[in-house]
């Protein structure tokens, strides 16, 4: 009797609808999309800042508008979220072993946290926000 | 002692015949079960009551042996691990995602166990010496290192729930780069150069995007998305090291 094992294709564009967990690694992968747009966003600020005073004013303008506030809302969100799952998943690619036990996930994850505040303050402190 | 309850369990199959079947089917069954059974009871109720040409792997009946791996309403799964008090309505069996079905529940490991041995998942040692020097002594902290990736079972539900591995079937998958990752960081092993050959390859763990389901469905507990990723850390140091320190060499 011969072999005639049955192959099956996986579909190659539905197949993130199988399983919940899937959809939500795409929902993290679209993510991406926003802050690429964010980091285009911030190079053509730096065109127009070399551009001259008026290319930057009328930068500064276009960031007023209502679709560019709505894009602004959506990378912030975007961005958290793809911040927020990567800091929950750092223990997996970074985990710290102090003699025969592992430092807890939530450690990690938490120290990450503590990083991302402080630097944000000092963002905020440079950009003269205080 | 207190009576066990039964209950009339709905099972949908998925049927295939190589000598006779082009495609496969969904035969269903109906069978009286006890609640604290177990699927893989289940199944062997309808081959013992049934239907004799019903096939599927078994053998340990504890999660153990990682033969009678699944799907499960969906889920890679153990059968022999996986309650019927869990589950309500029809209960849908089909063979493992992602492998050849050979016949009916019982699929082709072929290409897994041949991705198995291209990682050389034995102890390479970092220097040879007669068995009259003794053991290779290692400590409770070196041991640790690598414990959880030294408990896969190889029941392959791993590759069931990777979706790259379904997508891209040249991958080299969960299981076997994180045997590759449990030798890699055994302090008796010195072989990690050797197997980098496979790991760092497109074919290795740069064709894992860190979906994760891997771990979620190991029922063996082993972490196979965190050996990956670590292994991509070492490789892009390697990488580094080789093509951006002067005088740098792997």
């Amino acid at each position: 009797m011969s072999r005639r094992p049955l192959v099956r294709e996986v579909p190659p564009t539905s197949w993130y609808f199988r399983h919940p967990l899937y959809l939500r690694y795409m929902s993290r992968e679209i993510t991406c999309i926003f802050v690429a747009a964010y980091c285009v966003l911030l190079v053509v600020g730096l065109q127009r800042l070399s551009s001259g005073p008026a290319a930057w004013e009328a930068f500064l303008l276009g960031l007023r508008s209502a679709d560019s506030i709505v894009f602004h809302l959506l990378a912030l969100a975007a961005s958290v979220y793809h911040a927020a799952t990567w800091f929950g998943a750092t223990h997996k690619a970074m985990p710290i072993q102090i003699g025969e036990d592992f430092v807890q996930p939530n450690v990690i994850s938490g120290a990450h946290y503590v990083v991302w505040v402080v630097l944000s303050f000092v963002i905020l402190y440079l950009a003269g926000v205080f | 002692m207190t009576q066990m309850k039964e209950r009339l369990v709905q099972l949908e199959v998925l049927r295939y015949n190589p000598d006779t079947d082009t495609e496969a089917h969904f035969q269903r069954y109906e069978v009286t079960c006890y609640e604290e059974w177990v699927v893989l009871d289940a199944l062997n109720k309808v081959k013992a009551d049934i239907d004799p040409t019903l096939n599927f792997r078994w053998s340990c009946h504890m999660a153990v042996c990682g033969s009678c791996g699944m799907m499960i309403n969906g889920e890679p799964k153990l059968s022999c691990h996986t309650f019927l008090r869990d589950y309500e309505g029809v209960i849908r069996v089909e063979p493992l995602a992602h492998f050849p079905i050979e016949r009916d529940l019982v699929t082709a490991p072929d290409d897994f166990m041949e991705k198995l041995k291209r990682v050389k998942p034995y102890i390479i040692p970092k220097e040879k010496k007669p068995i009259s020097e003794g053991e290779y002594k290692q400590t409770p902290a070196q041991l640790m290192k690598f414990r959880q990736y030294s408990m896969c079972i190889n029941c392959m539900l791993c590759y069931a729930a990777c979706p790259e591995y379904g997508l891209s079937p040249s991958f080299i998958g969960p299981a076997a780069l994180t045997m590759a990752h449990r030798y890699n960081q055994d302090s008796r092993d010195g072989g990690r150069m050797e197997r980098q050959e496979v790991v760092a390859t497109h074919e290795g763990v740069w064709e894992c995007t860190f979906v994760g389901a891997c771990s979620e469905a190991c029922p063996a507990h082993v972490d196979p998305a965190s050996a990956l990723q670590q292994m991509k850390i070492t490789s892009s140091i390697d990488w580094i090291v080789e093509h951006l320190i002067p005088g740098g060499k792997k």
